[in-house]
Formats: C-alpha cells, structure tokens, sequence
C-alpha cells in the first residue's frame, strides 16, 4: 500500500510531482482509469449522463405542458395516457419529473459552483498567508458551520424570497465553509514542499504558485468533495421546495411538488411517489460517483 | 485536560458571538421590512412606524444588536411578534419533543448501523454485506421528508398501526411535568399514554435517523475492517481465541473509537434533520416553530432558536472532541489546535 501511495503527488512532491504539474491531465487519466473499474461508479455515471440529457432535450418528451393546469383532469392515477396521474391542479406529474430535472441539475450544479469557487479562494488565501488572515477566515467558516445548513438555507431563503436564483445562492453559501476547510487543509499539507518553495525562490507571484503549483495537486480532493456535494445540493434544493421555500409557482421542482401534494397523502399517494423517486435516484447517482471517485483517488479506501 | 477543555469552552465564546451576528445580519439587515408581514397588508405606514417603534426596529443596527447580545446573555431573547410570549418559555416548551425526537433517532440510528455494520464486515462480500451497503447508500440518498412521507402511507395509510402525526392523544397528554412524554408518562405510570407516546415517536424517529444509520453503518464497517486487518488480531486468532471472541472483545473495542465520533456528529446534524421530520410528522418540535416563524417574519423567534440550536450544535462537537480524547489515549491535548 505504501507503494502505491508513492506514486501519489499529495503526499511525495518529488520530479514525479514536478512532471506531473506539467502535465495536470494525467493525474485524471490516472482517476479515470481506476473509476472505469468501478461498477457501481459507473452506474452513477450512466444515471447522471441520462439525467443531464433529460435536462438538455426535456422539452421534446414531455407529452404535456408541464405547467399548464386541467382541473377536469386532477387527480387521475397512472395510466397509458398519464404515466406518473396527474397532481391537483391536472397537470401531468411525467412531464413535471421531467422538467423538474433541469431545475434540480442547474440549481445542484450551479450552487456547487458558488461554494467551489468561494470555498477555493478562502481556503487558499487562509492556507497560504496563515497568521491572522487565516485565524479570521477559519473563524468565520467555524461560525457558520456551528449553524446546521438546512436550517442556515432557510433562513437566507426567507431574508432573500422564493425563486431558483435565490435557492443557488442560499444553498451555495452554506456550504462554502467544507471546500474552505478541505482546501486548506490541503494547501497547509503541501506549501512547505520543496517545489512549492522552488516556485517561491525563482520570484513567482502568489497567485500564481496557488493557482499553477498548489491547486493542480488538491484538485482531486476538491473533485470527489464537489461530486459529493452536488447530492447535497439537490437535496437542500428539495428541501427547501417541499418546505415552500423554494421555487416560484408554477415551476416543476421535485421538493416542491412534494411540498404541495402533502395534503393530498392519503387519497392520492401516487402524487407523493414519483417526484421523491426522482430526488433519491439523483443524488443517488451523484453518491455512486463520488464515493467511486474517492475510491479511485485513495488506494487505502480501495483496499476495503 | 482540564486547560484543553477550558481553552475550547473559551474559544466558543466568539463563535457564538459570530453566529448572532450572522443570523442577526440575516433577519434584520437582508430581511425585508416585518412589519406589514405582520399587521397585514393593509396596515397604514403610521401603524406600522408604531409597531416597528414599539418593537425597536427604529433604533440603530447596532443598537439592536447590541440589546439582543445582552438580553441572550441574561436569557432574554425577546418576545415574539405574534403571540407576545417571551421567545425563551416559547422554546423551552418546544425542547423536550426535539430532544426527546433526536434521542430516539440517534438510538435507532447507532443500534442498528453498528450491528449492520459489524455484521458487513464480519461477513465481508457476503449477500448481507451487499444488502446492508445497499441500504446504507439508499439511506444517504434519500431525502428524510420523502422518507416520512412514504413511511405514513405505508404505515398510518395502508395499514393503519401507527399514527402520522403529531406526539401523542390529546386526550392522554400528561400535564407538566419534564415535557419528555416518555418519562412522564412513564413516571405518573400511564401505561396507556406511554404506549401512545412511544407509538407516535417510530414514524419520525425512523425517518430523522436513517441517513444517520447509513452514516454509522459505513463507518463501522470501515473501521472494523481497518482493525481486522490489524496485527494484534492475527495475533489473537493464532493464540486460538474464537472468531465470535476476536471479534466481539479485541476488534470491536477498537473499531468504535472513530464510530463514536461520528454518532456524536449525527447527533448535532440531527437537529437539523429535525426541522424537516417535525414538518412531515406535525411533531410539536422546535423545528417545525423554526419554520414557521421564519415563514411569518418572527425574527425574535428565530434568532433565539438559531442561536439556542447553535449553542447545542458546539457543545455536543465540543463533548465529541473531548469523549474521543478519552478513547484514543493517542490524542495529545497541546498538539490539537481548536
């Protein structure tokens, strides 16, 4: 096992790490290849690339407008016309899975990218100078941490109003203290490492040995933190809907048509079924590659 | 030890001065303007300026900041806008149902993920293994109020044994008391309130604590692995000790070291968890008030409630650190930064 570990930049800066920093790629070919291993990852990765391509061309499936009401046709259970019934105001709960698709991917995605880009930029800077910028940044992050993020989310919801923009942004923000912590932790664990310090010798800028040096040898961990953390995103994004925080009506989002079709538990469960299945087989998904992705990256996790 | 656990309960003093500016800054800065939430829409600007003046939402940011830090310092948090009630007796007569809720997801939760656990690593690659891990992955991706729905149509909807909401008949409520129903139902010996109280906790104390389970179950089995592997345990098995033996008294003790951690951690994640499963289940909980506070602008509510649930959030951490100081002798105190 330590062999393998040799191999591994993060842990042995040496002409490997150097000649690996030239070429970035190759530390992913290296995760590639050891996820196509992987079943279960690959599932995952199958069920994402079905679901992005829902998202993309959802409008030529769906047989019905997902937002237009019927009322004469509320509450029909599934059948060869409607697949999944239809909700309380008529409409056809397929094409509303369908549609709410796109919404949970961009929200997922998007709110993963505000807390990856923020969370890099304070982790980086906190690890990099160390000191009083660091104890003041890591301070912050402990502040928000020390507030659960759902019940954080919540509450910025609330200050900020409903609507998908606004769940990116609340969800995004909460999560920004781990990729801080993660990058952090990491850069602290390789900025005393000679190439670092070579880079530093020969005059480069400091951004420029974070972005060109230290960050190329965490992104790994950033990577399967950030596959991990979409799962959590589409689920805060659901919770937030079923708790009516999230979307503007008449907008097909999964939590939210949970949300509204509570009342409705007894007499038509079939309503309550669909949109949940779709959230779990989501971030589901996201899990299995995550979970394949750390695998791939760390060979003691491997072992087991 | 003792300099250690004084320094960490020094450090949460800013923390926790943070989380009140935080949530401070979100209620009252971002938030839009309460007061016609509140009175309703067709207050006019002169009521409302009285109402905002009574409730000193006039007076400066700092001002009000200023008051809300020393009235928490006293146990003041304010009273709420609606109900005029000081926020704190609003919560405390929340508490023990989240408490008692959380307690009983976190039992579930650790009862059964250790035994799946040990059970899958035990059998590693068995078809319990697989199942178990299946679950476990099922139990993470599954978000807890489809949990607590699809759990109230299978059983309160289609088979009728348990109830879907709320903590307990009206009618066999126990008056006073701690507020846990299950001692004080226990304690007044109502066998019949308990049973209803008990009843009424299984839907949500299943749903709040199974991504908790899955959490713990592959931690356990992880970590059992790990200490299988170990030398002293070959060395145990070559002195002929049974396999029930190695695994129950050498690997087992070791193994949870880190599982303690994490059901620690679970148990501070639940609270958040709590807030959903309270929605779903109508549990007269501190979550469900969260909601719908901020739902209808309270921000003295919520302020107290976020601050009071933070609070809990550290220290539960803070006990984590400390309890698995003690299991792992391995930990030095000086080294460990905050």
């Amino acid at each position: 096992m330590k062999q393998k570990k040799a191999v591994r930049p993060q842990t042995e800066p040496s002409a490997q790490a150097v000649a690996l920093l030239e070429k970035p790629e190759s530390q992913f070919k290296e995760m590639w290849d050891s996820l196509r291993e992987n079943k279960a990852a690959v599932l995952g990765l199958i069920i994402i690339a079905f679901l992005a391509l829902v998202a993309l061309i959802g409008p030529f499936l769906m047989p019905f407008d997902p937002d237009q009401s019927n009322m004469s046709q509320s509450f029909r259970w599934p059948d060869g016309t409607h697949w999944f019934g239809t909700d309380q105001l008529g409409r056809d709960i397929f094409s509303r899975i369908i549609s709410g698709a796109r919404i949970s991917l961009t929200v997922g995605l998007s709110a993963v990218a505000i807390s990856l880009v923020v969370g890099v930029v304070l982790g980086s800077i906190a690890g990099y100078r160390g000191g009083k910028t660091d104890t003041v940044i890591m301070r912050v992050m402990d502040m928000m941490l020390a507030i659960p993020s759902i019940l954080l989310a919540i509450a910025f919801m609330a200050a900020l109003g409903k609507g998908i923009d606004k769940a990116v942004i609340a969800i995004g923000l909460v999560s920004i203290p781990e990729y801080a912590r993660i990058v952090r932790g990491c850069i602290l664990s390789v900025k005393e490492n000679d190439y670092v310090q070579a880079a530093r010798v020969i005059g480069n800028r400091n951004s420029r040995i974070i972005f060109k040096h230290i960050l190329p040898n965490v992104m790994s961990s950033i990577v399967v933190r950030a596959t991990l953390g979409i799962s959590t995103a589409v689920l805060d994004t659901a919770a937030l809907g079923f708790l009516g925080l999230g979307v503007q009506p008449p907008a097909a989002e999964w939590g939210d048509m949970l949300g509204r079709a509570r009342g409705f538990i007894f007499t038509a469960p079939y309503t309550l079924i669909f949109p949940g299945v779709a959230i779990t087989v989501t971030v589901l998904a996201f899990n299995l590659l995550g979970d394949g992705l750390r695998d791939a990256l760390d060979p003691k996790s491997r072992k087991n | 030890m003792v300099k250690y656990i004084v320094k960490r309960i020094l450090m949460l003093i800013p923390v926790l001065l943070g989380v009140s500016i935080i949530v401070f800054l979100i209620m009252r800065v971002f938030s839009p303007d309460p007061a016609p939430i509140v009175l309703g829409q067709h207050a006019t600007v002169a009521a409302a300026n009285q109402w905002r003046e009574a409730n000193g939402l006039n007076l400066p940011l700092y001002i009000q900041f200023f008051n809300f830090v020393k009235g928490a310092l006293t146990g003041d948090l304010g009273t709420s806008y609606y109900t005029k009630t000081p926020v704190m007796s609003e919560i405390m007569a929340r508490f023990p149902a989240t408490i008692e809720l959380a307690v009983a997801a976190i039992l579930f939760a650790s009862v059964f993920g250790i035994l799946i656990g040990v059970i899958s690593a035990v059998k590693k690659n068995s078809i319990f293994d697989n199942a178990g891990m299946f679950l476990a992955l099922i139990g993470v991706s599954m978000p807890i109020f489809w949990l607590g729905i699809l759990l109230i149509i299978l059983f309160a909807g289609t088979w009728h044994l348990l109830p879907s909401g709320g903590r307990i008949d009206p009618l066999l409520q126990p008056m006073g008391g701690t507020g846990f129903y299950l001692l004080d139902t226990l304690a007044s010996g109502d066998m019949e309130a308990f049973g209803d109280a008990l009843r009424h906790l299984i839907l949500p104390a299943l749903a709040l604590g199974m991504s908790s389970m899955a959490i713990i179950t592959r931690m356990t089995r992880s970590s059992m692995l790990d200490t299988l592997n170990q030398d002293y345990i070959r060395t145990a098995r070559a002195k002929g000790i049974s396999e029930h033996k190695v695994v129950s008294h050498h690997a087992l003790r070791n193994a949870m070291i880190p599982v303690t951690t994490v059901i620690g951690l679970q148990l501070g994640s639940l609270l958040g968890g709590a807030v959903l499963t309270e929605t779903v289940f109508s549990w007269p909980g501190i979550g469900n008030y969260t909601v719908q506070c901020i739902l209808k602008s309270d921000f003295p509510v919520v302020q107290g409630v976020v601050l009071l649930i933070a609070c809990v959030f550290v220290l539960i951490n803070l006990l984590v650190d400390i309890v698995y100081a003690f299991l792992d002798p391995r930990i030095k105190f000086s080294r460990k930064e905050g």
